[in-house]
């Protein structure tokens, strides 16, 4: 349907139709984007992490795993994934972390290029849908590898993604999906290098019974068939 | 695994709250609120607000990676949404807390046991009740990613994530001491779903104490 670049450090927002697939592909290798969901025609139904993690049993994302919303429904499917780990566990960026980390670059001298951080991103593009940091929820690192060892501490796996790596959602709802590609908040590079990414929006067949997101395990059975009665 | 002493004159609150009620209080700053798991095996599914400024509110995200680590402990700072330490955990007689777990609902109950569990009791329902009830605005959209006190949710290497028993029992506690002035949201779990509780809820005791003089 369409194709766009997210420049690095930049906001990215659009209501996925259902059944419409999103492509995002790293195109020089080591990106992250930062994501957000909702279900448009009722936003305070939104990407909730706990109920993800915890119907699946996991602590990444990858094909086969869905997104689920607070209300037991699928906002987006993972239907194909190159990377093979997405961080969902350690949220985004913020003015603060990016100051510390990177300093300060003002739009007056760096113009596009000045230093931009996550949190900001997300509120401001949150505010063009008559929402507000109230609304904020928890954040996937798409592209991004948090390993947590046996003792709970979080290690960031630099090096992760490659370019021209990919993962494909697809919305099973008509989803407000908020993108930012600013940098991985643990991501011990100390320079500010955000990545872009391409995107391709395609329309895509409603799941099918035997679909694998579907499959995967009878929580996600479960939640696909909520989802349905959702549109019925 | 810390403990620490209070002293009884200086408490300003002590109630019991039973299995499947919410429970909502401002905490001042430099006060002490300890919650005790009085049976064993509960899971105290707790919020915090900056009781100036409710979109402030605790963050799971932000205070897992401030620390770089997934279970809270004895030294951990709740930070909030905007950054700021809402509490920190002075003592904790349990070991570890989990805050990936999330809080049950009626919704997922349906999505991880059967759609016909939808009339259950669940923490979602209390948290409601009790921001309702509390007003000021409060509503489903101040609820985030909440703590589970005494919950054992560990998370592998292989990023798989369980529920695990086993790290907490009858008279365990875990003591905070507010950074700010804050309001907090608890709902004593109700789940009769999961057997992280042995299938039988139970009381929990909130104590919240002024600090030494």
């Amino acid at each position: 349907m369409f194709e766009e670049i997210i420049q690095p450090g930049a906001t990215w927002s659009h209501v996925l139709k259902r059944a419409t697939a999103l492509r995002i592909t790293d195109i020089e290798g080591g990106a992250n984007v930062s994501a957000t969901f909702y279900n448009w025609e009722n936003p305070c139904e939104r990407y909730n992490l706990p109920d993800t993690l915890k119907a699946q049993h996991i602590a990444h994302l990858t094909r086969g795993h869905v997104l689920y919303s607070d209300m037991g429904r699928v906002l987006c499917s993972v239907i194909e994934d190159t990377v093979g780990w997405h961080d969902p566990l350690s949220g985004c960026s913020n003015a603060a972390l990016v100051a510390e980390k990177y300093g300060e670059a003002r739009y007056q001298e760096h113009r596009n290029d000045c230093h931009k951080n996550a949190y900001d991103n997300f509120v401001i593009e949150l505010a063009k849908f008559g929402l507000s940091a109230r609304d904020m929820a928890p954040t996937v690192n798409f592209f991004s590898k948090v390993v947590v060892d046996a003792r709970g501490n979080m290690r960031f796996a630099s090096g992760h993604s490659k370019a021209g790596m990919y993962l494909e959602l697809r919305a099973e709802m008509n989803v407000l999906a908020i993108l930012s590609t600013c940098q991985h908040p643990l991501d011990p590079n100390p320079h500010y290098e955000p990545k872009p990414v391409q995107l391709s929006i395609r329309k895509v067949a409603a799941p099918s019974p035997d679909d694998p997101c579907r499959m995967s395990r009878p929580e996600n059975e479960r939640g696909f068939v909520l989802t349905e009665r959702y549109f019925m | 695994m810390t403990k620490n002493l209070f002293d009884p004159v200086a408490v300003r609150y002590d109630a019991i709250i039973p299995a499947g009620e919410p429970w909502i209080h401002e905490i001042i700053k430099g006060q002490s609120l300890r919650i005790i798991d009085v049976a064993g095996n509960q899971a105290a599914d707790t919020l915090f607000f900056n009781a100036d400024d409710y979109e402030d509110r605790y963050s799971a995200q932000d205070t897992i990676r401030a620390q770089g680590n997934i279970y809270l402990t004895t030294g951990t700072k709740l930070i909030s949404s905007n950054g700021n330490v809402l509490l920190t955990i002075v003592a904790d007689t349990c070991g570890r807390h989990d805050t990936l777990g999330g809080a049950c609902s009626m919704e997922s109950n349906m999505v991880r046991y059967a759609i016909e569990k939808r009339h259950m009791h669940a923490c979602r329902q209390s948290f409601l009740k009790a921001a309702l009830a509390w007003g000021h605005g409060l509503a489903k959209r101040d609820i985030a990613a909440n703590i589970n006190f005494f919950m054992n949710v560990p998370v592998t290497p292989e990023g798989s994530l369980t529920f695990e028993d086993g790290v907490s029992g009858a008279g365990k506690y875990v003591q905070l001491r507010a950074e700010m002035d804050v309001l907090a949201l608890i709902s004593n779990c109700p789940q009769l779903n999961n057997p992280c509780n042995a299938y039988n809820p139970t009381p929990i005791r909130v104590v919240i104490w002024d600090p030494p003089n």
